[in-house]
């Protein structure tokens, strides 16, 4: 199968790439990127993407596919399915499964359905202790034989220093990247929503951002002592920013990520108690969220994520305390990444980065990426599209997002993987 | 960025008009005035009594509490039964939610037994909206304290206790003391003083027993009391729980009632016709001393004939809210017919 994509706006940050040129695709694999075909190629078929944009596949670094077990709606079938409508063709899943991906045999299972679902890249990520319980290491070896790209507590952060110590010594002679979380369980205590003048007038227990600044600074001096690569997962706080720009000036190899939500909404929107709105960190103040957006803008933060947690109607159906913390958010990235380069002067290419060589870069894998060689995994936008997000549309089994009803510019039209069509959006 | 800078007034209809009573927050001064002197109409101005009325006959309110609750509770079911309502109370902490019935399941259910009001008592802040977004449009409720967020009818008896006593709020000086952080009724006190348009609330106590944004919510915040008490009108002392030492937020009751407690020579302090009050049930020697429980200036146990009246007051304006907007629609449904015959 040999295909052309012509005329497209092609953007790939790993090669420095913004203009227009024709993609050639040899058996699933891009084979070259310009305005001649290689020698002998006649292509069985051609698409020709004139005023579109021709991204490489995003990589998500969280998302919950909801498989195995039943805590999350949807699986990987359906789940990989509303990623690639959103132009995500990588994602990873954090362990939070049930059962827990801390064996081979779960991870396996990830890997299998995956293949036969075939519609994405899913890598599993393993648990870092058994359980997710915080207590006893992982056997992180296996994980990592059996292909978890990477280990992590999902939302239930190490309390034990520790123990956590002790988790980072041992997975450093693995060179297997760690993903840390950061929340003090006992600062945040039984909080929902951030400690400010909204949770204040609404009565809401708080978290205050020290339960992650604490948090994070005690996991900073560890991954130094210890030598290891580390990520930080889903930073929402202004100060939290400033201490990874610090580690980073003295040089400490990590590199950290924000949930895309966290760059549109405030606790602002919690009045009104709107569960749609309950999520874990919580959101935060408007100048935390400034904050977060200027170090997306400065390289500070590398990578946007999803953070795709997929609900049960009856997850939210209750008070917000009470409701499950969360946003459906696979569909919702690229659009809401493109929002922020409309309207928030964010720079196309730092967003396309954040979304695709970065991502990759901390995974250390050949994706995100449109080099020759690579995989075909690619989107193709229609930069000028208008649409409206709409539940009934959504393909997440997860309905749960606060952003129904608002207003995009820029729509995926199709997405490749492998060199196979996957997704193709029908204008109405 | 979402434009929601407002909670949607969920309790209000389209005529303005309470529906709901979720919430003192988003209430106009006519809204509390108005329930202020309905409730005077159900006091006996000589006996201090309060008569039954047939208000409410043929209509059914059920008490649905999912946190136990004595005072609050009987109080309502009075009121409900003065009204000449139809009156069923639920502990819901101990029945369906336990046998996995889901929280709305259980609302549907006892909607369809023909209520026409909830009263609801619930252990998570913004449960009473969460209800109110859910009900039948015919269906009325009435928050009788979610979480940490609201006890608005509690707050209206104390802002009836202090018209009693003080005539008027505007331009008296309030002081709230103790737990203000984890209580849903100062939260709700504090704004009914402000739309009454108290002169000044302060509110004293120690930092790990306040919210972090206090001028979020329009008040002083003093960790001196006999600073903050200085010329004070009225004086709330707040209940201090037992979890509060467990959770180390304070160190002890006795540390408490040293730096906090209200004592005579404190209340001294305040204007000589300052009033004294208290939600109860009071831990006398930890917030308060028995002299001053006891005492000349203490209206504590005048606040609880009041909640009868003020809840029959709330109840009573919220059906006939319904019942003036249904005539409303129809002569609006009337007004229309007749344009329409007109135009053929």
């Amino acid at each position: 199968m040999r295909l052309a994509i012509n005329n497209g706006r092609v953007i790939d940050p790993s090669q420095n790439l913004d203009g227009i040129a024709n993609i050639y695709v040899i058996r699933g694999r891009i084979a070259a990127i310009g305005n001649t075909p290689p020698k002998g190629f006649s292509a069985d078929q051609e698409i020709d993407a004139t005023g579109k944009w021709v991204l490489p596949g995003l990589v998500d670094l969280q998302a919950r596919l909801g498989d195995p077990g039943s805590n999350y709606a949807g699986n990987i079938a359906t789940e990989t399915k509303a990623a690639v409508s959103g132009g995500i063709t990588s994602l990873c899943c954090p362990p939070d499964t049930s059962p827990v991906n801390d064996t081979q045999a779960v991870t396996e299972l990830i890997q299998r359905r995956a293949r036969q679902a075939a519609t994405a890249f899913v890598m599993p990520i393993g648990a870092l202790t058994q359980g997710l319980q915080g207590e006893l290491l992982s056997g992180m070896y296996s994980l990592q034989q059996a292909g978890c790209v990477a280990l992590s507590q999902a939302n239930q952060p190490i309390q034990n220093a520790l123990t956590m110590k002790n988790a980072l010594e041992y997975a450093v002679s693995h060179d297997v990247v760690v993903m840390l979380r950061c929340e003090d369980q006992r600062i945040k205590n039984k909080g929902v929503a951030h400690s400010g003048p909204v949770s204040s007038r609404l009565g809401l227990p708080a978290i205050p951002p020290s339960a992650e600044t604490t948090a994070l600074a005690r996991d900073l001096i560890l991954v130094e002592e210890a030598g290891i690569r580390a990520h930080f997962s889903q930073l929402s706080c202004a100060r939290s920013v400033e201490m990874i720009r610090d580690a980073k000036k003295r040089g400490l190899p990590v590199t950290c990520d924000v949930a895309i939500h966290q760059l549109h909404l405030t606790e602002m929107d919690v009045l009104g108690f709107n569960s749609l709105f309950h999520v874990s960190p919580p959101l935060r103040s408007q100048q935390d969220r400034e904050a977060l957006l200027q170090g997306l803008k400065e390289g500070i933060i590398d990578a946007v994520v999803s953070d795709h947690t997929p609900l049960e109607k009856d997850d939210k159906a209750l008070p917000f305390g009470e409701s499950r913390p969360g946003i459906s958010g696979l569909e919702t990235l690229l659009p809401l990444l493109l929002k922020l380069v409309f309207e928030n002067g964010l720079d196309l290419s730092t967003a396309v980065r954040a979304v695709t060589q970065n991502p990759a870069a901390i995974l250390q894998r050949n994706i995100g990426s449109l080099e020759s060689g690579n995989s075909a995994d690619l989107c193709i936008v229609d930069p000028e599209a208008i649409w409206t997000l709409e539940k009934e549309r959504m393909l997440s089994e997860g309905k749960n997002s606060p952003f129904v009803g608002w207003e995009f510019v820029g729509k995926v039209e199709q997405t490749y993987f492998q060199g196979r069509p996957v997704y193709r959006d029908n204008p109405v | 960025m979402s434009a929601r800078l407002t909670a949607p007034n969920l309790q209000l209809n389209e005529l303005g008009k309470i529906k709901h009573f979720l919430t003192i927050e988003g209430l106009k001064q006519h809204h509390l005035l108005e329930i202020l002197d309905t409730a005077e109409s159900f006091i006996n101005p000589k006996t201090n009594e309060i008569k039954k009325v047939p208000i409410l006959r043929g209509k059914t309110i059920m008490n649905l509490f999912f946190e136990p609750s004595t005072r609050t509770r009987t109080t309502f079911e009075i009121a409900e039964k003065r009204l000449s309502a139809d009156v069923a109370s639920l502990d819901i902490a101990t029945s369906a939610t336990k046998k996995g019935e889901s929280l709305l399941d259980t609302l549907w259910n006892l909607q369809a037994m023909q209520a026409d009001m909830f009263v609801i008592r619930h252990a998570e802040s913004g449960a009473a909206h969460f209800f109110a977004e859910h009900v039948a449009p015919h269906v009325h409720v009435m928050n009788a304290g979610d979480g940490q967020h609201a006890h608005p009818t509690q707050a209206m008896l104390d802002m009836f206790t202090i018209r009693k006593h003080k005539g008027d709020i505007f331009d008296l000086k309030v002081a709230i003391v103790g737990d203000v952080l984890h209580s849903r009724v100062v939260r709700s006190q504090i704004q009914a003083l402000s739309i009454l348009e108290a002169r000044e609330i302060r509110v004293i106590g120690p930092k790990t027993l306040m919210p972090t944004h206090p001028e979020a919510m329009g008040v002083h915040y003093y960790d001196d009391i006999e600073e903050g008490l200085r010329d004070v009108d009225v004086i709330i002392m707040v209940r201090l729980q037992n979890e509060r030492m467990k959770s180390a937020l304070i160190p002890s009751e006795k540390e408490f009632f040293k730096l906090f407690g209200l004592t005579p020579k404190r209340l001294a302090l305040a204007k000589p016709d300052a009033i004294v009050m208290h939600p109860g049930p009071i831990n006398r020697g930890v917030e308060i001393d028995s002299e001053v429980a006891d005492g000349p200036q203490s209206v504590i146990l005048q606040q609880v004939t009041y909640g009868i009246a003020v809840r029959m007051a709330i109840m009573s304006i919220i059906m006939s809210n319904a019942a003036q907007l249904a005539q409303h629609q129809s002569e609006q449904a009337a007004l229309e017919l007749e344009n329409e015959e007109e135009e053929a």
